[in-house]
């Protein structure tokens, strides 16, 4: 038999392996080297993390090729990056570069206003984020074989990123209460695909891996996000840019996996220095959120 | 749980653990209990208890290695595997070897050479049938074994005791056994293909 690339198993099934890990934002090589150190499970390669996309505003794209490259070379765990929503040729760009993973990201400013990436006739896996059941099937719908809550990226600040994932769980066990004549009244309200409906009823989870992102700072966030029901933690500005990265990534990589273990948590959120400065999204003016974004 | 009739019937359950500090241990869990076998996550040595066999799932490598660095694992590992069934895809295969020629915590319980990522990056990373004698024998089954690879490890060769157990059309080690140790570079826990399973619930029992 002729060996099969790209396919939807291949591509659900990397986001499979990243389950119970960390994923963090690096800028550089060096950060690479740190967070694969500290024991990530793969590394979101970027210019600028969100913070520092807030401060300084403007147009943000995907990050120059040969940053990227660079941190692929310096580690061997799986390397993903962004590019901007219903940006196809981003991605195309991304996909020759031999990246692990795109993330279709509201963080970078978006290219497109009504539509996402076809996603299906790329071989390279997409993840997407989400703000509830509905959102998340469409992009699923469109080919992504991951998804992350979006939360509020680059704030520090977890709130979104719990409501984000309350909502979406909140709606999965209401559908497993429904009725199978219930689903298409289901798929037409949250603007869902009827076959994917059915499926996450069914599977009483969503159909490909789903993990928290948007705000999570500290080891006791990154374990709420775990007993809250995600499969594993995104974590951006919440290392980089706090006052010991190594130490505080490590940290998290251990919330992870033992979330349930309070006394495990206590002992590894003890002395991690000055976590990053937060910003409180209640009072944010709604024109600086970014979950807003995607369609 | 009392000693009603019940125990005069049911026999002692067999109980595999599945490392849980990183990677699809979830869906081990579950092909396990497709076959009716007791289940347990393993985070701790003392989790280790009174298990008749222990798979190490997919994952990351380095991440489930230096988890098991930190939390005391690798020598508790190392006893479990010298008289116990231990069955590692993918990244546990790794973590089973000896030598995967570059600076990891390893088990080395198993006599193997492991590349990492051997085939490249995801967008090389393939489904194909495989023909495995001893599978195909074990179960009394003669259809190929889909296997899945992702950003797999090949086994570069087998030392001492350990042998080959699958192998590519163009012969490089996909699957290695030795006695109550086994390893493959793919992932039988993302098929509905329970054969694999079965095989190493055989060695542990």
């Amino acid at each position: 038999m002729q060996a099969k690339t790209g396919t939807w198993t291949e591509k659900k099934g990397l986001a499979q392996m990243l389950k119970g890990g960390v994923i963090m934002d690096v800028v550089t090589a060096d950060h690479a080297k740190i967070a694969e150190e500290a024991g990530a499970c793969a590394v979101m390669a970027l210019e600028r993390v969100p913070a520092d996309i807030r401060a300084q505003g403007g147009v943000a794209r995907m990050s120059d090729p040969e940053l990227i490259l660079k941190i692929m070379d310096s580690v061997s765990i799986p390397v993903m990056a962004k590019c901007r929503i219903g940006h196809f040729v981003e991605a195309q760009i991304l996909e020759a570069l031999g990246v692990d993973y795109i993330d279709e990201s509201e963080v970078l400013t978006p290219a497109d206003e009504e539509h996402h990436i076809l996603k299906h006739g790329f071989k390279v896996p997409f993840v997407c984020g989400c703000r509830n059941l509905g959102e998340a099937l469409r992009r699923i719908g469109e080919g992504a074989a991951m998804i992350r809550t979006k939360g509020e990226a680059g704030t520090g600040d977890v709130v979104e990123a719990v409501r984000h994932a309350r909502t979406v769980m909140g709606a999965i066990r209401r559908l497993q209460t429904m009725g199978e004549d219930e689903l298409m009244a289901f798929a037409k309200e949250n603007g869902a695909p009827y076959e994917l409906v059915k499926e996450t009823k069914q599977l009483g989870r969503m159909p490909v891996v789903n993990f928290a992102a948007g705000g999570v700072a500290t080891p006791a966030d990154a374990a709420m996000m775990m007993q809250l029901g995600m499969d594993g933690v995104f974590v951006g500005s919440g290392i980089f840019k706090s006052g010991d990265p190594a130490r505080r990534a490590a940290a998290i990589v251990k919330a992870v996996t033992h979330y349930q273990d309070a006394s495990i948590l206590a002992d590894v959120s003890k002395n991690l220095g000055e976590p990053m400065v937060g910003r409180n999204v209640s009072q944010m003016p709604e024109m600086e959120k970014i979950a807003g974004r995607g369609w | 749980m009392d000693d009603g009739p019940w125990s005069a019937i049911l026999d002692p359950t067999m109980k595999i653990g599945v490392l849980a500090l990183q990677g699809d241990f979830a869906e081990h869990i579950s092909m396990l209990k497709r076959l009716g076998v007791e289940t347990a996550e393993v985070r701790l040595p003392e989790h280790l208890k009174n298990l008749d066999g222990l798979i190490l799932p997919g994952g990351e490598s380095t991440t489930i290695g230096k988890l098991a660095m930190a939390y005391q694992l690798m020598k508790p590992l190392q006893e479990f595997g010298r008289d116990h069934a231990v069955w590692g895809t993918c990244a546990g295969a790794i973590f089973l070897s000896k030598d995967v020629s570059r600076d990891q915590p390893l088990l080395g319980l198993m006599d193997i050479t492991v590349q990492r990522n051997a085939f490249g990056r995801q967008v090389d990373s393939f489904e194909t049938d495989l023909e495995i004698e001893e599978l195909m024998k074990a179960s009394g089954t003669e259809h190929p074994y889909h296997a899945v690879f992702i950003r797999a490890p090949i086994i570069e060769s087998v030392q001492g005791k350990a042998r080959p157990l699958a192998t590519l059309e163009d012969g490089r080690i996909v699957a290695a056994q030795e006695g109550h140790l086994l390893a493959t570079s793919f992932h039988p826990e993302l098929t509905n293909d329970t054969r694999f399973h079965e095989y190493f619930i055989s060695l542990a029992s």
